[in-house]
C-alpha cells in the first residue's frame, strides 16, 4: 500500500523537524489521503458560499444545520461508499448508510428519514448487464436492511443508468435529522476530560479503507469494505440521543474513514486541544492487534465521546443499558498534540493541526476534446410513429417506475411521512414545529458529461424546481462531486466547471451550501465514470395547506409554464432512441429560472394548483404519463398550445428544456389571470383532464391528428420495466 | 386514566410511533417497559408490544425477545385476560413466546416489502376489532421481510374453527404469501391477538390528503372503547376511530 508521496514525507519531515516512524507515517496516511483531506478539492469548495440567516453549522463537520424556527433545527449529510459498494456491494451500501447516520447523531439530533442517489451500469441491453444487476440487487438490499433494522425510513432516492458506470456503482446515501436547538452538541473540551470508544470492536475489517477509497477500483480489496451491524447502530443512536438529552457528552464524533487517526487527529484541532490516548485501552476483535492496525481499522459503529470525569458515571449506566461496549482510551491535555501510547510508552507524538492539514494540491487541467466533438450537431431522422417511441421512452430504465427499489424500503416509519416516493417529486416530512422539510436528491451524468458546467446548473435547477413541486420553498443546498482521478486534467477541468456552477446558481439565488463532499477515483479498468456531482437540495414548508402531490384528478385544465427549447444534448431521448450524445445541453438562464420558481411558488400559495410535476427527464410527455399515471387518468394535449421554439413534433415532448413545470387546475381563468401580469413568463394551457383513462396529444398543424393515443395499462405495463427485468 | 405498556427490546423500533398513536390520538397514558424488568405491576390495562428488530432479528425474528425477562410477565398478563396487540416484531414475539400459534416466515418474494395493502376483518369481538364490522375492509401499510403466515394443517383448521383468524389480506393481495392470506390472529380467548400491519403508521392527518384513508386507527379505538373509561375517549371514538 503507497503511503505518502515523496513530497508530502519531506513536508511532514520539516515540520516535525524529525523522520516520522512507521505508525506516524500511517497516520499522516491515512488522514492525507484525498477521502479524508480534499488535498485536490478544498482550494475550490472554499469558494462555496455557505453563509445565510438558517445556517447554524455550514460544511466541514460531522453534518450541517439549519435553524428552522421555534427552537428546533434540521441537521443533514450526504456521504458516498462507491468503492465497496463496487467489491462487495451489499455490505458496502449498508456501512454507507450506518457512516452518514452517526453523521446525524454527532450533532445530538434524531435521524428521521433517508434519501439516495444510485448510478449502475445499465441492467439491459448490455454486456455488463448481469454484473449491474447483481450489484442493484445487493446494493439496494444492503440499504434496507440496514435502514430498516435501525427504524428511519427511507423516503427518497434516484437513479441513473449509465454504461460509464459498468462494472462499478454510485452509491450516495443523505440523511436528515432533526431535535432541539437546545440539544446541539458545541464540542467542547477541557483538561483532564475522558475520551471514550464506544460501540464495535476494533478489528482488521476496512483497513485502508481511506486510501482504498483514494486509488483507482483495481484489485477487488474485500479486506478494506467495513461489515455492517445495524444492530449495533440502533442500540448506538438510542444511547448517544439519550446521552445527549442527559448532557453528559461534551463532544461527539463518529469514525469512519481513516478510523481513530482521522477521528482523533480532527477532532483534537478542532476542539484546539491535545489528546492522549494509550492503544492497549481499545476493546479490540484480535488481541494481536498492533499499533498501526488499530489506528486505521475503520471498523463500524463505533463512536467516539468526550466527557467529563464527573459525568462519567452516567454515560456508562447508558452504554450499559444498551449493552454497549466502550472503552476510555485516554485523556484531553492543554498541549495541541496528538500523543498515542502503548501500555504507557510514546509511540506517535505530533500536532494535531499537522495531520488533520494536508498540503494542497494544485491540480493541473484542460478542456477535454470530446467536448467540441458533442457539440457537433447530428440531427437524426423524425420517427414515424410517436405512440411506439413514447412506450419505448417509458420503458426506459432511466425513467421506468423505481418502485421495486423503493417497496424494500420502509419509507414510513417514524410516523413523518407525508410525501413518500411516487407522490411528488420530493419527499416531506412533518417536523416538530408543525413545519414539513422537502428534500430531493438530483444527478444526471449524460448532462454533465456533455457539459458539466450547464450539466449541474440543470441539476440544481432541477432539484429546486422538485422540492418547489412538493409546496416548499428551498432554503440549503448539499452536494456530492463523484469524478474520476484528478490526475487527469481532463477529469479535473469537469470537476473545476462543476464547482463554478454550484458557486453561481448558490450566489444568484442566495441559497448556501450547508454540506458536501468529494469522491476522486471513480474509476475502473474500463476508464473514467462521467462527471457525477449529485444535489441535494432542502425545502421547508410552513403551511400544511401549501403540500403538493402530482397525482392528477379528472376535469382539470393542465397547464405547462416555461418554454421548450430545441436542445436535445445529453437527452435520454437522444440516448434510448438513437443512442446519440451529440448536441447542446439544455442551457439555464438563472434570471429566467428564478422568475419562473418564485412565480410557481405563488402559485401554489395562492392556491390555485391542484397537482404540479416538474418537467425535466424525458421532457413533456414522460411529465404528462406520470402525473395520469396514479390515478389512472385521460389526457387531451394540444401541442399547439406548448410555447417552445423547436422544429420538431418529437423534440416539443421529449426536450428537457430546463425551468418547465405542468400543473394542473380546477381555477384556469384566475391562474391565467395571475400569470399573463408576471414578466418574463411563458406559459400555455395546453389541454385537459378527463376519465378515460386514455391519453391523446392532438396535432393541429397535421390536420388535428390524434399523435398520440395510448392506454393507460399499455402505459402502466412498459413503466414497469425494472421489476420485469429484476425478477425474470 | 387507561394505561397501557409499551415493552422495549433492545433494536425495537416502532416504540415511540406506538406511544405518539395513544398519547396524541387517544389520550391514554403509556409507559415503556425495558425488556430485562422481571416485575410489571398488575394495573396495566394493556400491553401493545411494537414492531423493530428486537435483538437485531438473530437467530430468528422474536424468538430472543421471546425469552427475555419481560415476556414471563406478557404472559402472566395474558393470562389474566389482559388485552395484548403485537405488531410485527411483535406479532413474530408474540408467536416465538407461544402465546399464539404458527410461525412467521420470510416473505415468499425473499424481500423486504413496504407497501399499503387492504385487510379484511374477520372476527370483530376482539378488543381490537370491535369498532370493525364483520368482513368490512380497510386499508393500512405493510412493512416486513418476514411476514409470511405459516402452520400446519391441524392449526389453520383449529384456527378456523375457533374463529381465531381476526385479519386476512384481500384476495388477489396477499404481500408475504400467508397462508389463508392471514394477516393477524388471536388466541383462543380473544385477548391475545397479533398483525404484521402497522395500524399506528396512519396516524399522520394528511393521509386522507394523499387519497389514503386512516380507518387502522379504529384497532386503537376499540381498545379505548373496550376499556372505555375516559370521556376524552368518548369524543375521539364519535370522530370515528
Amino acid at each position: 500500500m503507497a503511503l505518502l508521496t515523496r513530497s508530502e514525507l519531506k513536508y511532514l519531515k520539516q515540520n516535525l523537524n524529525r523522520n516520522p516512524n512507521v505508525l506516524e507515517k500511517e497516520i499522516v496516511a491515512a488522514e492525507w489521503s484525498e477521502h479524508c483531506s480534499y488535498k485536490s478539492s478544498k482550494k475550490y469548495i472554499k469558494l462555496f458560499p455557505t453563509k445565510g440567516p438558517r445556517v447554524l453549522v455550514g460544511p466541514g463537520y460531522d453534518a450541517g444545520v439549519l435553524d428552522i424556527g421555534n427552537g428546533y433545527i434540521i441537521t443533514i449529510h450526504i456521504e458516498s461508499h462507491n468503492h465497496p459498494s463496487a467489491v462487495e456491494p451489499y455490505g458496502g451500501a449498508a456501512t454507507g448508510v450506518g457512516g452518514v447516520i452517526r453523521d446525524i447523531i454527532s450533532m445530538g439530533t434524531r435521524p428521521i428519514a433517508l434519501l439516495n442517489a444510485l448510478r449502475f451500469g445499465p441492467i439491459d441491453k448490455n454486456m455488463y448487464q448481469e454484473k449491474s444487476k447483481w450489484l442493484l440487487k445487493n446494493v439496494v438490499r444492503g440499504i434496507s436492511d440496514y435502514g430498516n433494522c435501525i427504524g428511519i425510513p427511507t423516503v427518497g432516492g434516484e437513479v441513473e443508468f449509465d454504461k460509464s458506470f459498468n462494472n462499478y456503482c454510485i452509491v450516495d446515501v443523505a440523511a436528515i435529522g432533526h431535535g432541539k436547538k437546545s440539544n446541539l452538541i458545541s464540542n467542547r473540551a477541557d483538561l483532564g476530560d475522558l475520551i471514550i470508544l464506544a460501540g464495535g470492536l476494533t478489528g482488521r475489517d476496512g483497513i485502508h479503507g481511506a486510501s482504498f477509497a483514494s486509488k483507482k477500483l483495481e484489485s477487488e480489496n474485500r479486506s478494506a469494505v467495513q461489515i455492517p451491524d445495524p444492530f449495533l447502530e440502533k442500540l448506538l443512536i438510542e444511547a448517544t440521543l439519550e446521552a445527549v438529552n442527559k448532557k453528559v457528552i461534551k463532544a461527539i464524533k463518529d469514525l469512519g474513514g481513516g478510523g481513530l487517526s482521522c477521528c482523533l487527529s480532527e477532532t483534537s484541532d478542532n476542539l484546539n486541544k491535545g489528546f492522549e490516548v494509550d492503544l492497549d485501552n481499545v476493546h479490540k476483535k484480535y488481541v494481536n492487534m498492533n499499533p498501526t492496525e488499530i489506528m486505521i481499522s475503520e471498523s463500524q459503529e463505533r463512536m467516539l465521546y468526550i466527557t467529563e470525569k464527573s459525568m462519567f458515571p452516567k454515560l456508562k449506566n447508558i452504554l450499559e443499558k444498551f449493552g454497549i461496549m466502550y472503552s476510555i482510551i485516554g485523556q484531553v491535555k492543554n498541549h495541541r498534540n496528538l500523543v498515542i501510547k502503548n501500555k504507557g510508552v510514546i509511540i506517535a507524538k505530533m500536532p494535531s493541526k499537522l495531520i488533520s492539514h494536508a498540503p494542497l494540491l494544485d491540480r493541473k487541467f484542460k478542456i477535454p476534446k470530446y467536448i467540441k466533438k458533442l457539440k457537433r450537431k447530428n440531427e437524426p431522422k423524425k420517427p414515424n410513429d410517436l405512440n411506439k417511441i413514447l412506450l419505448k421512452m417509458l420503458s426506459n430504465i432511466n425513467i421506468a417506475s423505481k418502485k421495486w427499489i423503493f417497496q424494500q424500503y420502509d419509507q414510513e416509519i417514524g410516523l413523518r411521512t407525508v410525501i413518500r416516493p411516487g407522490y411528488s417529486d420530493s419527499a416531506v416530512l412533518r417536523l416538530d414545529n408543525d413545519k414539513f422539510v422537502s428534500l430531493k436528491l438530483d444527478g444526471n451524468s449524460k448532462l454533465c458529461y456533455s457539459d458539466p458546467y450547464q450539466g449541474t446548473l440543470n441539476l440544481l435547477s432541477e432539484s429546486c424546481r422538485n422540492v418547489i413541486a412538493s409546496g416548499a420553498s428551498p432554503v440549503g443546498i448539499v452536494d456530492h462531486l463523484q469524478f474520476g482521478n484528478p490526475n487527469n486534467e481532463d477529469v479535473f477541468w469537469t470537476f473545476r466547471e462543476s464547482i463554478r456552477a454550484i458557486v453561481d446558481f448558490s450566489n444568484f439565488n442566495k441559497l448556501p451550501i450547508v454540506g458536501g463532499k468529494v469522491s476522486f477515483y471513480n474509476e475502473t479498468e474500463y476508464g473514467q465514470i462521467k462527471p457525477t456531482p449529485v444535489i441535494g437540495m432542502i425545502g421547508l414548508i410552513e403551511n400544511e395547506k401549501n403540500i403538493m402531490t402530482q397525482h392528477l384528478e379528472k376535469d382539470q385544465s393542465i397547464f405547462i409554464i416555461g418554454i421548450t427549447e430545441e436542445n436535445m444534448g445529453g437527452s435520454e431521448y437522444y440516448a434510448e432512441v438513437y443512442d446519440l450524445e451529440n448536441g447542446d445541453v439544455p442551457s439555464v438562464n438563472l434570471k429566467h429560472d428564478r422568475i419562473v420558481s418564485k412565480t410557481v411558488m405563488n402559485l401554489i400559495k395562492r392556491g390555485l394548483v391542484n397537482s404540479i410535476h416538474d418537467c425535466s427527464k424525458g421532457g413533456l410527455a414522460i411529465t404528462l404519463c406520470e402525473m395520469a399515471m396514479p390515478k389512472k387518468i385521460g389526457l387531451q394535449i394540444y401541442l399547439n398550445k406548448i410555447p417552445n421554439s423547436c422544429n420538431r413534433t418529437d423534440f416539443i415532448l421529449f426536450s428537457e428544456t430546463s425551468s418547465r413545470f405542468v400543473i394542473s387546475t380546477k381555477n384556469p381563468d384566475k391562474l391565467k389571470n395571475y400569470l399573463n401580469k408576471i414578466k418574463g413568463i411563458r406559459f400555455g394551457e395546453i389541454g385537459t383532464s378527463n376519465d378515460s383513462g386514455i391519453i391523446r396529444f392532438y396535432d393541429i398543424n397535421d390536420n388535428n391528428k390524434k399523435i398520440i393515443n395510448l392506454k393507460m395499462d399499455t402505459i402502466e405495463r412498459e413503466y414497469d420495466k425494472i421489476n420485469e427485468i429484476m425478477e425474470n | 386514566m387507561i394505561k397501557i405498556g409499551i415493552p422495549v427490546f433492545p433494536g425495537s423500533n416502532c416504540d415511540r410511533d406506538v406511544e405518539k398513536v395513544l398519547t396524541t390520538l387517544f389520550k391514554v397514558k403509556t409507559e415503556f417497559l425495558w425488556y430485562n424488568k422481571e416485575k410489571i405491576s398488575s394495573d396495566y390495562d394493556a400491553i401493545i408490544i411494537p414492531g423493530g428488530f428486537s435483538f437485531g432479528d438473530r437467530l430468528r425474528s422474536g424468538i430472543i425477545a421471546a425469552h427475555s425477562p419481560i415476556m414471563d410477565e406478557v404472559k402472566r398478563l395474558a393470562k389474566d385476560g389482559i388485552p395484548i396487540l403485537g405488531i410485527c416484531n411483535g406479532f413474530q414475539i408474540l408467536v416465538e413466546s407461544e402465546l399464539l400459534p404458527g410461525a412467521l416466515i420470510k416473505n415468499d418474494s425473499l424481500k423486504f416489502m413496504c407497501k399499503w395493502s387492504k385487510l379484511i376483518v374477520k372476527n370483530n369481538k376482539t378488543p381490537f376489532t370491535n369498532n370493525f364490522k364483520l368482513n368490512q375492509t380497510f386499508s393500512i401499510p405493510i412493512a416486513n421481510g418476514e411476514g409470511r403466515y405459516v402452520a400446519d394443517k391441524e392449526t389453520i383448521s383449529n384456527l378456523q374453527k375457533k374463529n381465531q383468524i381476526v385479519f386476512q389480506y384481500q384476495e388477489n393481495d396477499n404481500p408475504g404469501g400467508s397462508f389463508e392470506s392471514i394477516a393477524g390472529i388471536c388466541n383462543e380467548k380473544g385477548n391475545v391477538v397479533g398483525m404484521m400491519p402497522h395500524p399506528e403508521r396512519v396516524f399522520e392527518k394528511l393521509l386522507p390528503k394523499m387519497g389514503l384513508p386512516q380507518d387502522a386507527l379504529k384497532i386503537f379505538g376499540s381498545l379505548t372503547n373496550y376499556l372505555g373509561k375516559s370521556m376524552i375517549l368518548k369524543t375521539k371514538i364519535r370522530r370515528g376511530y
